[in-house]
């Protein structure tokens, strides 16, 4: 008998529903044989906790007496400016927006002790945060300014909106320079001194269904420690590049859109963080399920670190001069030893995504699913697919005369 | 020790020997041209010696800080990504390639504050 999502539903609701973390998946598939493992299991949870840039959170905060109209003001956030190109009290605080007064890299290598993602941090933990706005005034929202403190739970709405999330597969960066750099991949040191690579590789949502058969829109999720969905494709979603013969992508390929309400997340998976001499982020915890309808879904969520590559990618050079070329491919299994060869050199690797917390994650949502509490959607739309011609182009620049 | 900039060409450490007759061991020192300078020195004198030693590095504009000072991490904040544990020199915080957890050794600590801006979530922290 074939499985749909209704059917593994049922199976949610009556107790029965087998599910298995994308780790577990791995050893029963070669204990049992595929056919065997995708007839018992229903469903594979994946999960993901790392920085991801492309994160941020609109908020409606109600309306003032006298009204005010921040749309077109100014309005910041913890001193941290909220974008204000929306409705009288709607706002959209960025991950990586960062105070006036912040020296940034002026004055030496930045730290980014406090940005768009900590204010998101802040609210989720349910802290006062304080708004500062002004505003020009208008017949109906006559009010220029406001100050005042709000909380979560006082406000309106409060939803993760992130253009760009759960990226599938990412770059191994190192630094070929003579000099210490500092990047979103961490900091880098000269001549090959260190490696960081940043996803979860084996558990990873996207490199477990690689060509996105059961992942599209609609696709409820595990969210900051809370509920979310798919919404869109990332930005960036570029489907149709180099593959392995497991379908995977050998680099950074498919993106998510997800939104999801702040309200029910928990800090414990949403914290902002810093990048010295980068900048302020969000680091997100992502986690998504995977219905075993068939063997091929099955025989994807099996796969292994020592099957998924990441390409080797310098960030003195090649990187920000938007270059092609790499230094080669190494698999997840190696990244995770410690240590990798690059050019002959053996070079020590840090993660930046946490595999433990990644875990965790994939353990929490097949809880959820097993005790009833969170049941599978069936996507409206699928993502753009390998063969669909979608393509993450660079920027044309045109001159301006 | 912190270095500041304008003192990274200037034989410091040099004057605890010759004007103080400290004896010292370095065990970590961290000192590039144009950047602040970081150093760890195990010293070994009479006390006097010693207070007159720490007086001449703190009036020659070094910040002094003793080792006692630990480094404590925030388990609320750390997300055992293990970012730390390539900066960290003396192998106090590296992974468990099993759990994929970072390991802090607080033996281990040299107390050089790496780790601190190391980590995205910032959860190790100098504890005065």
């Amino acid at each position: 008998m074939s499985k749909t999502i209704a059917s593994i539903n049922e199976k949610i609701a009556n107790g029965t529903v087998v599910v298995v973390t994308a780790e577990e998946i791995i050893d029963l598939v070669a204990e049992k044989g595929l056919k065997k493992a995708a007839e018992e299991v229903d469903v594979v949870t994946t999960g993901t906790f790392g920085p991801m840039c492309s994160s941020g959170a609109y908020l409606n905060i109600g309306h003032s007496k006298p009204r005010i109209k921040l749309g077109g003001g100014r309005t910041t956030l913890n001193g941290v400016p909220a974008h204000t190109g929306l409705a009288a009290v709607d706002l959209y605080i960025g991950a990586t927006a960062i105070p006036d007064e912040d020296p940034r890299n002026s004055a030496g290598v930045g730290d980014f002790a406090y940005g768009g993602g900590h204010v998101i941090e802040d609210l989720v933990a349910g802290k006062d945060v304080k708004l500062v706005a002004s505003a020009y005034g208008t017949d109906c929202y006559p009010r220029r300014k406001l100050e005042t403190w709000i909380n979560i739970k006082d406000i309106n709405e409060a939803v993760l909106f992130n253009p760009r999330n759960a990226y599938q597969n990412y770059n191994c960066a190192v630094n070929l320079s003579d000099k210490v750099i500092h990047t979103y991949m961490g900091t880098l040191k000269p001549r090959l001194g260190n490696a960081n690579y940043c996803s979860a590789g084996q558990l990873s949502p996207l490199l477990n269904d690689p060509l996105y058969k059961t992942i599209g829109l609609g696709t409820r999720l595990f969210f900051g420690g809370g509920v979310g969905y798919v919404v869109w494709h990332g930005t960036q979603h570029n489907p149709g590049v180099k593959r392995g013969d497991n379908g995977v992508p050998r680099v950074p390929a498919g993106t998510l859109a997800l939104l999801g309400d702040i309200k029910q997340m928990k800090r414990e998976w949403l914290l902002g963080a810093s990048f010295q001499g980068y900048g302020a982020t969000l680091t997100v915890g992502v986690g998504i399920p995977i219905p075993i309808l068939n063997e091929d879904i099955c025989r994807h969520t099996a796969v292994r670190d020592s099957e998924l590559f990441a390409p080797i990618v310098d960030y003195s050079s090649t990187y920000p001069e938007r270059k092609p070329d790499t230094l080669g491919e190494v698999s997840y299994a190696q990244l995770k030893t410690g240590q990798i060869t690059v050019n002959g050199q053996a070079v020590p690797t840090a993660p930046l995504s946490s595999y433990s917390k990644a875990l965790e994650i994939a353990a929490q949502l097949k809880d959820w699913i097993k005790t009833g509490r969170f049941l599978l959607t069936q996507p409206v739309a699928g993502l753009p697919g390998a063969d669909s011609g979608y393509a993450f182009r660079p920027l044309a620049e045109k001159a301006i005369v | 020790m912190h270095f500041p900039r304008r003192l990274i060409n200037q034989p410091i450490v040099c004057g605890l020997v010759k004007s103080f007759g400290l004896e010292f061991n370095i065990l970590k020192a961290s000192v590039t041209p144009k950047e602040e300078g970081l150093m760890v020195l195990e010293l070994s004198g009479g006390e006097d010696s010693l207070d007159g030693g720490l007086a001449y590095l703190r009036k020659a504009g070094v910040q002094v800080q003793p080792l006692s000072q630990d480094i404590v991490r925030d388990d609320t904040r750390c997300t055992h990504c293990g970012a730390c544990t390539s900066a960290c020199p003396a192998g106090a915080l590296e992974m468990d390639r099993n759990t994929m957890k970072v390991i802090f050794d607080n033996e281990k600590c040299i107390a050089c504050e790496l780790c601190i801006k190391a980590c995205p979530t910032r959860a190790m922290e100098l504890n005065f």
